[in-house]
């Protein structure tokens, strides 16, 4: 019987590097770094109008897009943006990825190709417009000179091109030959956001059919002629080293073809289907080696970051006045302490990569957020020149910032180097997922407001005690002994993360303590933390003196218009000002996250017999992040942003026990489910005028730091109890 | 050697009977439609109907499968035809990084199969997949969608 059906199998594809009169879309560049020398490139001619543009001659368009798609639509809307400026038929577009060492061939002509603190479209919407804008002039120019007639005279719509004068038109597909021999123009002129008709729009994604038919191709679905699949399990305890395998009984179990050293960290099984190698993994005893992280628990770590909490050195993320002289002249203070967990991102594909090496090359393919620093970590790991070795990136079965990461790469291709001339596919299982994550970071806080005899707040302190993501994934950015990204939401001045109202003396300060745990970059990032932190004080503080915790806010709020609009547009909406319903009870939070003003306003009720049942009725979330690309997937990214902000805050938490992290599934670590799912309401604002004036803000992270505190808030309401300690589940609350 | 009914086809196939049904389904037959998330019957990435009923397919040792009908989401739609949930999903656009919503349509269309006509509750008690990306404001615009069609 024949049947594997191999739809899903793609070609291993020759380097497919693109050249020609194309390169003068370099010029688009805008003083990109370039990171390496660029690789001499080989000569497959994809005929593309520019870097961002290639027509087919049946008239589909091909937007080119070099940060990667996670669910979260940057894939669409930068392809908006890109096609706004084309002004094609958005009917007829379609999306590739470069390679990342396409793009290093090419020195950088796509720039960064990180995907990660909500970027992926404000950080290059400038560069893709200004590419879809020169291609379009190229277009023009290529039919202009065909009729002989004046460029300036010729227009645009959905693919074809007219001169009215003569009455010719033609189209993009028949002219993209022509246009890819214009020069590249040294200036273009961008449409304001009011003029769009493509971006803006709360159009389709463009990769939905295949995730409904079961023919997306995940990393962890792809199939190479030939290919061995491998499962891994790593040391238990950061740190540790493999100090014995004996790989005797696993090697004569069915389908088991190898059984190898990764690094000096991690073994692997490598066989010819996953459950075979899962099973040769499951049969092996392996031996690690102690260390002194063995004697660490999520209780010694609470206990060291607790001593943070008053240690007399710590650095000053954000200031003004005297916080510390306001506390101790005050008629009154108001203290409190919270702490937030160690989360894992869990992504519903778990990590992999798959590697092919040999002597003259190696390849690799993978859900990643980076692709350039998966190249980077599969160049070093693979030891070859850089010029021979290539990353081909696949859509992402989530990321959340695990993908940002290359660990899993850099295992794959030591694998591959062991297999040479063979392609291994690394699948990790769910349980290596979630005990080799890069976890949200744990914080502890401590946080004193003082008031004076009138209750007028005259002081607030914000301490923070714990781990530093910078400090372990680029300790080059480490200030002065401080990481300034554990500010954010807390950060002075204007930028992507200011603090969000103005205090009379302000004192927010971090002590760092960095565990051996390894900490990345969560969806969020410590915004999440930072906004459970602030937001549920600034209420502790509002009741602390009988003050509604809006009109609280607000008396800070003077010289923050767009926090403020957010605030108030999801007080309006849940009509703050009028009594909740019976038996429901409201909670609200704000900040300003990676750009974006974003707040929340929950509604609640509580059953149960100790109370301890939460349905969450209704959200209502307003985001401004000055421009808006795509409406719907807007509303999309704010929705599950209270799905993974609440999962986190009711069900979530990674424990340290004798080094190692404890929860290993879904069972210990749970997700909310659609019956616990809330009505989100979302509220849309985009105050960035024409989009020329003002960074834009994103849209895939802010959202998630108001949920919890906006909960929690609304909880307080309902029960008088403060929850400072999350998740909620170890103080038996859960979500109904 | 195993022989399984997938899709309506009759396969032999070389795998341990115990082995779990995804993965003959997924390494053997060759149809990656169906996920891995969990392995232990907890997240529902794995849903596939057997005998018209979704199950979970990581903890369902292939041999419990034997002699009964195993429908996946690649044979889901019929004559190049999207089934109406695989529609509704298209129209609403329900995927977000997408995992998760080949089990999620799998266990949707087990729900209408059995509830044409599902309440809001009747959601809640019959789709438990897990879906990080929470979609679920989408889904369930969509299974009321498909519902109506």
């Amino acid at each position: 019987m024949t049947y594997p059906i191999e739809t899903n199998t793609l070609k291993v594809p020759r380097r497919a590097f693109i050249v020609g009169a194309a390169a003068a879309g370099a010029g688009l560049t805008l003083g990109l770094r370039l990171p390496f020398d660029a690789a001499a490139v080989g000569a497959e001619m994809a005929p593309e109008v520019n870097a961002w543009v290639v027509v087919k001659p049946d008239e589909t368009v091909v937007v080119r897009i070099a940060r990667s798609e996670m669910g979260q639509g940057t894939l669409t809307g930068l392809a908006q943006l890109v096609a706004e400026e084309l002004e094609c038929d958005w009917a007829n577009v379609t999306t590739e990825y470069p390679t990342p060492g396409q793009n290093l061939a090419r020195k950088r002509v796509w720039g960064d190709f990180s995907t990660g603190g909500s970027r992926g479209i404000r950080a290059s919407h400038q560069y893709v417009r200004e590419g879809g804008a020169a291609a379009r002039i190229m277009l023009i120019q290529a039919a202009a000179s065909a009729w002989n007639v004046p460029a300036s005279d010729c227009t645009t719509d959905k693919g074809v091109i007219a001169h009215k004068a003569s009455g010719r038109t033609t189209t993009y597909g028949k002219v993209a030959d022509a246009a890819a021999k214009v020069p590249a123009p040294k200036t273009v002129k961008l449409k304001a956001v009011k003029d769009w008709t493509i971006a803006g729009k709360p159009l389709k994604r463009l990769d939905t059919v295949d995730k409904v038919t079961g023919a997306q191709v995940y990393g962890f679905d792809l199939k190479l002629p030939g290919m061995l699949v491998a499962t891994i399990k790593a040391a238990p305890v950061t740190g540790s080293k493999v100090k014995s395998f004996d790989p005797t009984k696993t090697k004569a179990m069915k389908g088991v073809k190898q059984v190898v050293p990764v690094g000096d960290t991690a073994v692997a099984v490598i066989a010819d289907t996953f459950w075979h190698a899962k099973q040769g993994l499951d049969a092996l005893a392996i031996e690690w080696t102690s260390t002194q992280n063995d004697k660490v628990s999520s209780e010694s770590i609470a206990a060291w970051l607790k001593e943070g909490l008053e240690a007399p050195e710590a650095f000053v993320g954000n200031a003004n006045g005297d916080a510390k002289a306001a506390i101790k002249a005050a008629a009154k203070t108001v203290e409190a302490v919270y702490d937030y967990p160690y989360l894992n991102h869990a992504t519903m594909e778990p990590m992999n990569a798959t590697a092919l090496y040999t002597a003259e090359k190696c390849e690799v393919w993978c859900p990643t957020q980076n692709g350039e620093s998966a190249l980077a970590a599969a160049i070093k790991a693979s030891g070859l020149p850089a010029e021979k070795v290539d990353v081909h990136k696949l859509l992402l079965g989530g990321g959340f910032g695990r993908r940002g990461m290359t660990d899993f790469v850099v295992q794959a291709v030591l694998i591959a180097k062991q297999m040479p001339g063979t392609p291994v596919k690394l699948l990790w299982t769910r349980e290596e997922d979630m005990l080799h994550g890069r976890y949200h970071p744990v914080m502890q806080a401590k946080l004193v407001g003082s008031f004076d005899a009138q209750n007028n707040l005259t002081g607030l302190h914000v301490r923070l005690s714990g781990q530093s993501i910078l400090a372990s994934v680029a300790p080059q950015r480490i200030q002065g002994g401080g990481d300034p990204l554990s500010f954010q939401g807390l950060a002075k001045g204007n930028g992507d993360h200011a603090f969000g109202y103005s205090m009379p003396n302000l004192l927010i300060d971090h002590s760092m303590r960095n565990p051996h745990i390894l900490p990345g970059f969560w969806r969020g990032v410590n915004v999440n933390q930072n906004c459970i932190f602030l937001e549920c004080f600034m209420d502790e503080l509002a009741h602390s003196v009988g003050a509604d915790p809006l009109a609280f806010r607000r008396k800070f709020l003077d010289k923050h218009p767009k926090n403020l609009a957010v605030l108030n547009a999801v007080a309006e909406r849940i009509d703050w000002e009028k009594p909740a319903p019976e038996g429901r009870f409201r909670g609200i939070a704000q900040m300003k996250a990676f750009g974006s003003y974003v707040a929340a306003a929950a509604e609640i009720s509580v059953s149960g017999q100790e109370g301890n049942a939460i349905k969450v009725h209704r959200i209502v979330a307003a985001t401004d992040p000055g421009v808006i690309v795509n409406p719907a997937q807007v509303e999309r990214q704010i929705a599950g942003s209270f799905v993974y902000g609440l999962s986190a805050a009711f069900m979530q938490a990674c424990t340290v026990k004798d080094g190692h992290m404890v929860e290993d599934n879904f069972d210990s670590f749970d997700s909310m489910r659609i019956a616990q799912m809330p009505k989100v309401e979302a509220i849309l604002s985009a105050t960035g005028g024409d989009g020329s004036t003002e960074p834009w803000g994103g849209v895939g992270e802010p959202t998630i730091c108001v949920a919890a505190p906006a909960v929690l808030n609304a909880y307080f309401a309902a029960t008088g109890k403060r929850i400072r300690s999350l998740p909620m589940k170890k103080h038996r609350i859960r979500l109904a | 050697m195993l022989r399984l009914t997938i899709n309506g086809r009759d396969l032999e196939l070389d795998a341990e009977p115990d082995t779990p049904l995804l993965w003959v389904i997924r390494e053997q037959a060759g149809l990656t439609g169906a996920k891995y998330a969990c392995g232990i019957a907890q997240c529902g990435a794995c849903t596939v109907h057997v005998d018209g009923e979704a199950v979970r397919s990581c903890v369902l040792p292939a041999s419990a499968a034997v002699g009964k009908q195993i429908t996946t989401i690649e044979g889901l739609a019929a004559g190049g035809t999207l089934h109406k949930v695989q529609q509704a999903w298209v129209d609403n656009d329900v995927p977000q990084c997408g995992y998760c919503q080949t089990g999620m349509i799998m266990a949707v269309t087990a729900l209408l199969k059995s509830k044409p006509q599902p309440t809001d509750a009747d959601i809640d008690t019959a789709i438990t997949n897990i879906c990080r990306c929470g979609t679920f404001q989408q889904v369930r615009e969509a299974i009321h969608a498909a519902a109506k069609a």
